[in-house]
């Protein structure tokens, strides 16, 4: 369905708005769960097909004539693996900002300037 | 299995209002939480293109662990101001 | 301003691409050659009847080898890199209060029911949906409750190792005898014990067995996350 493809792109959007303009660094890493949550849900709607049903075949009809009758398999493998490591580095990246925190006590992204020139 | 295009729209229109709202609002707290509830209402579109172990994960991780876990990390950004007065 | 003006650019450009992508999309009207190849014989070959654990154990299973390696590497950098040092700020203990009688009877008489129906989703994976993943969730949030519940709940740091590395060690050696009894390219074949009956739940080989594995691991990786994080 379109109207799936255009909510995602949206999403995907909205969420890279919020990383380039956001000053509060939580802000930052809320925006990124945005965008992967955008992108995943693009790709299991690149793999419906009207009219079919859910790859599980429980009903002997279904195994006979799998190939006709359910929708791509393929993308929803991925976006289970890619919805673990989502919050896998999503936690990596709020540990990062805990202890920068612990250093200098502020969560603006402006106050640390010890890497520019 | 058809598609229901009005659930549908209603539901991206939710989805899309919640994430601006995440972005805009000054309360961290708030934001936290309209994050979950994108996370939400992407399970319930999953279920609708058919796709049930997605579904089910992200009910699980996205709107159960990942909210937890930005509340954790609140928490630990918040309170070491009043502390050390 | 002049970065403000930066943004605006890189979001039109970005929106440009989206664009492109989007207006790409055709109908499509039948699964692709690969897609077809696995629905065709995932059935007779591998006797599951959950396509999508069919893929993700054993057709591609080097992918989710990869998965868990990410996840146990994220893991362990939470958990160095929140480690309290003994020159930091001192440990402020506030005295806590106890929760009430309801909360903890109730939190006693759930905890088990949570976990084992974490064990019911995973041990059906391949008849069902469901499966390692959200197992090992379900189970990480049963420990989720205790530690919001009882405010001295303190884990159980030897047991949780102990299930973690056997889970971990056990997936790979038992992908590795895979190799060892039928051939070179035959990673996590789940063909080294029988396959049963189509349906029942002895069915599938090794496939239970592994995603046993699977979910424990992430179950107790995503309790430890979570500990780590915990003021403690």
């Amino acid at each position: 369905m379109n109207i799936i493809h255009v909510i995602g792109f949206i999403l995907m959007l909205i969420g890279f708005w919020g990383m380039l303009t956001q000053k509060n660094m939580i802000k930052i890493v809320l925006a990124l769960a945005i965008v992967e949550t955008g992108l995943q849900l693009v790709m299991v709607a690149f793999g419906f097909i009207k009219g079919r049903t859910a790859p599980i075949l429980d009903s002997t009809e279904l195994v006979k004539g799998a190939a006709d009758m359910i929708v791509d398999p393929v993308p929803q493998a991925l976006v289970l693996t890619a919805i673990v490591i989502g919050v896998a580095v999503n936690a990596l990246m709020l540990t990062f900002v805990i202890r920068l925190y612990q250093k200098k006590k502020t969560l603006s992204i402006t106050e640390y300037k010890d890497l520019k020139w | 299995m058809e598609l229901q295009h009005g659930i549908i729209i209603l539901m991206g229109l939710a989805m899309i209002l919640s994430s601006i709202l995440a972005m805009v609002i000054k309360d961290l707290i708030s934001s936290v939480i309209a994050v979950g509830v994108v996370s939400l209402f992407a399970s319930i579109i999953y279920l609708l293109l058919q796709a049930p172990d997605v579904a089910m994960t992200e009910a699980a991780i996205g709107a159960g662990l990942s909210t937890l876990i930005f509340l954790y990390a609140l928490h630990k950004t918040k309170d070491a101001e009043e502390e050390n007065d | 301003m002049i970065k403000k003006l930066f943004a605006a650019v890189l979001l039109v450009f970005m929106a440009v691409m989206l664009y492109q992508l989007y207006s790409n999309i055709t109908e499509k009207s039948g699964l692709s050659e690969v897609a077809r190849g696995y629905a065709e014989r995932g059935a007779s070959e591998l006797g599951t009847q959950n396509i999508v654990t069919s893929i993700v154990v054993t057709y591609r299973g080097l992918d989710t080898l990869g998965e868990v390696s990410v996840l146990f590497i994220a893991a362990t950098g939470v958990a160095v890199l929140l480690r309290r040092r003994k020159e930091d700020e001192p440990a402020v203990t506030s005295a806590k209060r106890q929760s009430s009688e309801i909360l903890q009877t109730g939190t006693r008489l759930l905890t088990p029911i949570i976990v084992m129906f974490g064990v019911y989703i995973f041990v059906n994976g391949h008849l069902s949906p469901g499966g390692g993943f959200q197992g090992g969730a379900v189970i990480a949030s049963a420990v989720l409750l205790l530690f919001l519940s009882d405010t001295n709940y303190k884990i159980n740091h030897g047991l949780f190792n102990i299930i973690e590395s056997f889970s971990g060690a056990f997936y790979v050696l038992i992908g590795i005898l895979g190799i060892l009894l039928f051939g070179a390219n035959h990673f996590l074949d789940n063909r080294i014990l029988p396959l049963g009956d189509f349906g029942t739940i002895l069915s599938a080989g090794a496939i239970p067995v592994i995603y046993s594995l699977v979910g424990l691991k992430v179950g107790t990786e995503l309790a430890s996350i979570i500990d780590n994080m915990k003021k403690d």
